[in-house]
């Protein structure tokens, strides 16, 4: 990547790059972006797969998430997608939202209340008249086993089927990378696990790259090919997963009964 | 009361200045919450004013803007051949600008408390800012929307002090009914102005229970 590192980011995007990942990388992220008065530098790359950013609340995950679906402006560095330059703060270049192929689920679904679950998912098809994007909705919400969900009062879904319906509006736009905000977090342990599994398959099938920000060691140990780690306002490294049990708490630097 | 004209017209009156205010003070209202722009808090408290201004200041101001010698008079009477003060037309201008900041303050209100998460949700799944307007941001905002538009419509029905210096007190074409009650009252017919007086208030009330219904709704 062109862009200058700022301090302390050489070190994290050396372990973060190793040269054998680099041709697979399909995400390249080299960035300094703000919140209000918050900052977070993050360098890192992800390749098909799930990579979790993982770290405490407050280290700048979801902010570079942001940053990643062009929802944010980096104050500087780049970010490339699929080898297309889509963030360049020093040459201004900024493609917006809508023009890059995000898929992005968030922590509470993010649903359009008055429109049917069938209408969300269709609103985020990107080519086709309307009958066609319809139908093509109705196979994703098939694909995540929300069929029957369709016409369904999307404000009276339960949280698990409110996040299944987000993740096949998040797929139905065929995206790039699907970026994954704390999707779990809001649900109770058995959904929780549902939707890993689901995620996981779908991920597989689509062969996409996948981003899940997390501050849950399930997460890592259950369903991330990757970790990168988050220490308050930076990245610090990345490992390939998965790893002995045993190491892991040592490597991601927690205590072992911190979930 | 007998003669009931003084109430049409101000029915008439209120719903087209309501529909002016409506259409300009959803856009401003739009404009305020979503746009980073020099000169916002300047636009912002202009379309103010009309509140803190005492109504017949607001009425000489507009007078002078609109009248016979300033240029917006002038170029109306070039184009339809008669002064546009002392008109019923003023008389909706006059009730046009005492509602638009209600229209602009409630409305800017409701686009602030749409949620952001589901705007950015819109944005990523493809659509450019037009669209996010029309498929989340106006949706969501809209029993906001309609209680600025309804407090707008009240205050344009009430007023007083604006139109009568703007559109005079013309009977059967420019007096409402606030103005007949107060020339009811003048005049000692206490029957029309008790009448006139009971049927503003009652509107009134109907327009605040119709605005406290749609607030408590919002959840």
């Amino acid at each position: 990547m062109s862009a200058a590192p700022g301090p302390g980011l050489g070190r994290a995007a050396a372990n973060a790059d190793p040269a054998a990942n680099a041709d697979a990388a399909t995400l390249a992220v080299d960035v300094v972006s703000s919140a209000g008065a918050f900052t977070v530098a993050a360098s890192f790359t992800a390749k098909e797969g799930i990579t979790a950013l993982f770290g405490p609340s407050g280290a700048g995950k979801s902010v570079t998430l942001a940053t990643i679906a062009g929802l944010i402006r980096p104050q500087r560095g780049t970010i490339e997608l699929r080898g297309r330059l889509v963030a360049d703060a020093g040459r201004g270049v900024h493609v917006p939202t809508q023009e890059r192929k995000i898929g992005m689920v968030f922590q509470h679904a993010a649903l359009l209340p008055h429109r049917s679950p069938l209408d969300n998912v269709a609103l985020a098809v990107r080519a086709g008249g309307r009958r066609q994007r319809r139908a093509e909705a109705r196979e994703y919400l098939a694909q995540v086993h929300a069929s029957s969900l369709a016409d369904a009062s999307t404000a009276n879904l339960s949280g698990g089927e409110q996040q299944r319906v987000a993740l096949a509006r998040a797929i139905a736009g065929r995206p790039e990378v699907l970026l994954l905000d704390e999707p779990f977090s809001a649900l109770d342990q058995p959904t929780r696990r549902a939707l890993r599994d689901l995620v996981r398959t779908l991920v597989d099938a689509h062969r996409l790259t996948a981003l899940v920000v997390t501050h849950d060691l399930d997460d890592i140990t259950h369903l991330a090919d990757r970790v990168v780690r988050f220490e308050p306002g930076r990245t610090v490294d990345a490992h390939d997963l998965p790893v002995p049990a045993r190491e892991l708490p040592a490597l991601l630097g927690v205590t072992s009964d911190a979930t | 009361m007998d003669d009931w004209s003084p109430l049409w017209l101000s029915l008439r009156v209120a719903t087209l200045a309501t529909a002016l205010s409506g259409v300009v003070g959803v856009g401003l209202a739009y404009l305020l919450a979503k746009g980073r722009f020099p000169g916002r808090g300047v636009l912002e408290a202009i379309l103010t004013i009309p509140i803190v201004l005492p109504p017949t200041v607001l009425g000489y101001y507009l007078l002078v803007t609109l009248g016979a010698n300033s240029p917006i008079g002038r170029a109306w009477e070039d184009l339809v051949g008669a002064p546009l003060v002392f008109t019923p037309t003023a008389a909706v201008l006059a009730a046009s600008i005492s509602a638009l900041p209600f229209v602009v303050r409630t409305g800017r209100a409701a686009f602030e408390d749409v949620d952001a998460r589901l705007e950015a949700a819109i944005r990523v799944a493809g659509h450019p800012e037009w669209r996010v307007a029309l498929l989340v941001t106006l949706p969501m905002a809209r029993r906001g929307l309609l209680a600025g538009v309804a407090l707008g419509f009240a205050r344009a029905l009430g007023d007083f002090g604006a139109t009568v210096m703007v559109a005079g007190n013309i009977p059967g074409r420019t007096q409402t009914l606030p103005i007949a009650v107060y020339d009811a009252v003048q005049a000692g017919a206490d029957d029309v102005a008790r009448t006139g007086a009971l049927v503003l208030a009652a509107i009134a009330v109907v327009v605040l229970l119709g605005v406290t219904h749609l607030s408590d709704r919002r959840r």
